[in-house]
């Protein structure tokens, strides 16, 4: 049995969470939270944790070298650095629209990185 | 000389925000004046996501944020004039202003809304020895650096003061493939909010080293380390705790200041704490048909409370314009027990809606009451489990208590025992 130690980020006011899982990583019990978005955060991040990733990619015949990106949807905590290689490799060319579709389907994660600016 | 009914300084957040309520009230003649190239203010180089959780319940950047508004702006008959600088605000609201296409121009406005923004504390505002080279920078700056620029300002970094700008840009260079070395914060809590501590530093296990300070940087032409100390409650250095750790880059994220020149020019009276002007419920400032919003009139954590802000002073400032606004008796608002300043710093006791009071405290309560006070009578009270000085704080006054308040009274926030 392990205890692990967050703060739930789900709303400002952040109470401390203490998660207790056991031999093979399954949630036994979640205390602390004072809500139950705080019991949904904390399982997930013991579970799955996800995080959206925003960067930006290069830009050929736009106003500025570059332009901004993001995953459409959150995607695995893990995969983060990974996809960041797959976003640096791609060269977009003007014009950009907000919501283009920069990469699709990044990683087989089911997510798609999505322009957030015009060129 | 060109006449408006509206000039609004500054085309970021809080002026377009302005602008389209003015409109919405029936103004006709609306101009924005923005130095930039481009409407959006410093959200066109904040591409992380968190923007817009509030006001559109969705996770937006910054970018797609002001893309909306500037899209609103387009939409309507609103005068726009980028690459435009103002220069000058004088006694009766004439605006002077120059670019490159008109030259200098005066217009004069019935109504002016300053939403000029904030801008970051610089390293002069600090005192550490050593010599000024190249590598040490705002966090800010080096946010345009990387996302509007495009390129990496140093491979190896130390960040002095976990305000948001910092914690972001810690993630940022980390994922870029830079070595974020640590976060030093002179106080014993972060300036930032939990949200992005979470998700900037404890994600890459950057390390946030609390009542900590950079005191020296070494180095001739490029910064090749800074040496790190802790400090004592009084937050002097104390000796022996000295640390050098070698890196390139050093970003400070020490604090955001109201960008007031042009306020102070025109006279108008400012706030000792907010650094921004004194303004009523409709944050009209103590000179007549001036209004202000945004970050030029307290610093905001959330752009979000920035264009709900910023709405109240275009509706205000077209009821000024319309001739509607109330011209009564006012009272004050004050804060004490940790309150640190009160946002707006009057009502008007005529005023017609209910009033949000803003405000930050100075140091993280836990578990306490939170009242609003008129003499010793408490006109409204709530528990609050914790409140930090990162995150900006409201509650709200109703009309019917507005309306009986005695005329010349104070009322006053304060933090008690629950
Ligand atoms: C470097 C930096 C990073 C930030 N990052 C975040 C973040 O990640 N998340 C967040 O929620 N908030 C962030 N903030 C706070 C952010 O400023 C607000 O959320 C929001 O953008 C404030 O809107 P505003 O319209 O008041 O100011 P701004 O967006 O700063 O807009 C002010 C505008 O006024 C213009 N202006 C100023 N002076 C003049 C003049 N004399 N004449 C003409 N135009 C003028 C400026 O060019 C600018 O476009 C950041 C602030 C800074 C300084
Ligand atoms: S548990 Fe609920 S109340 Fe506590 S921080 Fe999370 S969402 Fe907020």
């Amino acid at each position: 049995m392990t205890k692990r130690e967050m703060v739930c980020v789900s709303c400002p006011i952040g109470c401390a969470v203490t998660v207790e899982l056991d031999d093979n990583n399954e949630v036994v019990s979640v205390k602390g939270n004072t809500c139950p978005r705080g019991d949904k955060y904390a399982r997930q991040e013991c579970t799955h944790p996800e995080r959206m990733l925003t960067s930006t990619v290069k830009l050929e015949g736009g106003k500025l070298p570059v332009i901004s990106v993001k995953s459409a949807s959150p995607i695995p905590k893990e995969m983060l650095f990974e996809a960041m290689k797959e976003i640096n490799k791609v060269t977009l060319k003007a014009p950009v629209k907000i919501g283009d579709i920069v990469i699709k389907d990044i990683l087989g994660t089911g997510v798609d990185i999505i322009a957030t600016n015009e060129s | 000389m060109l006449s408006y009914d509206l000039a609004v300084i500054g085309g970021g957040p809080a002026g377009m925000a302005a602008a389209l309520k003015a409109r919405e009230e029936g103004i006709e003649k609306i101009i924005i004046l923005e130095r930039a190239d481009t409407l959006g203010g410093i959200l066109e180089q904040c591409i992380h996501t968190g923007f817009g959780l509030h006001y559109f319940g969705e996770e937006l950047s910054g970018p797609e944020y002001a893309g909306r508004f500037i899209k609103q702006v387009y939409d309507t008959d609103i005068e726009v004039k980028t690459d435009t600088m103002v220069l000058d605000i004088s006694k009766d609201n004439v605006v002077t202003a120059c670019n490159n296409v008109d030259g200098l121009i005066t217009i004069k406005a019935t109504a002016i809304v300053l939403a000029m923004g904030c801008r970051e504390r610089p390293r002069g505002a600090l005192s550490i020895a050593g010599s000024r080279a190249s590598g040490i920078m705002t966090a800010g700056t080096a946010q345009k650096y990387v996302n509007i620029n495009g390129y990496m300002p140093g491979k190896t970094v130390v960040i002095l003061g976990s305000g948001d700008i910092g914690l972001i840009m810690a993630r940022r260079m980390t994922l870029e493939g830079a070595k974020v070395k640590a976060v030093c914060e002179l106080m014993p809590y972060s300036g930032g909010l939990t949200r992005n501590i979470v998700q900037c530093l404890e994600d890459f296990g950057i390390p946030l080293r609390l009542s900590c300070t950079v005191v020296k940087t070494h180095g001739k032409e490029r910064l090749e380390g800074v040496t790190v100390a802790n400090v004592d409650e009084n937050l002097k250095p104390i000796p022996g705790t000295e640390e050098y750790i070698p890196c390139d880059t050093l970003m400070l994220s020490v604090g955001l200041i109201p960008e007031n020149e042009l306020s102070k020019n025109a006279g108008i009276e400012l706030d000792r704490i907010t650094n921004g002007p004194s303004v009523d419920e409709y944050r009209e400032t103590l000179h007549k048909g001036v209004f202000a919003c945004g970050n030029v009139l307290q610093v905001h954590d959330l752009v979000d409370y920035v264009t709900q802000e910023s709405q109240i002073a275009g509706e205000g400032a077209a009821k000024y314009i319309k001739g509607e606004k109330k011209t009564g008796e006012y009272v004050k608002t004050q804060g004490e027990n940790g309150v640190r300043y009160i946002v707006p710093q009057r009502i008007n006791r005529e005023t017609d809606k209910d009033v949000k009071l803003y405000f930050r405290v100075g140091k993280v309560f836990k578990n306490v009451r939170l009242s609003v006070k008129c003499g010793d009578e408490v006109i409204m009270s709530r528990n609050k489990k914790k409140m930090t000085p990162g995150e900006m704080e409201n509650i709200l006054i109703k009309l019917d208590t507005i309306k009986s308040l005695p005329s010349g009274s104070t009322i006053t926030v304060t933090v008690e025992e629950a």
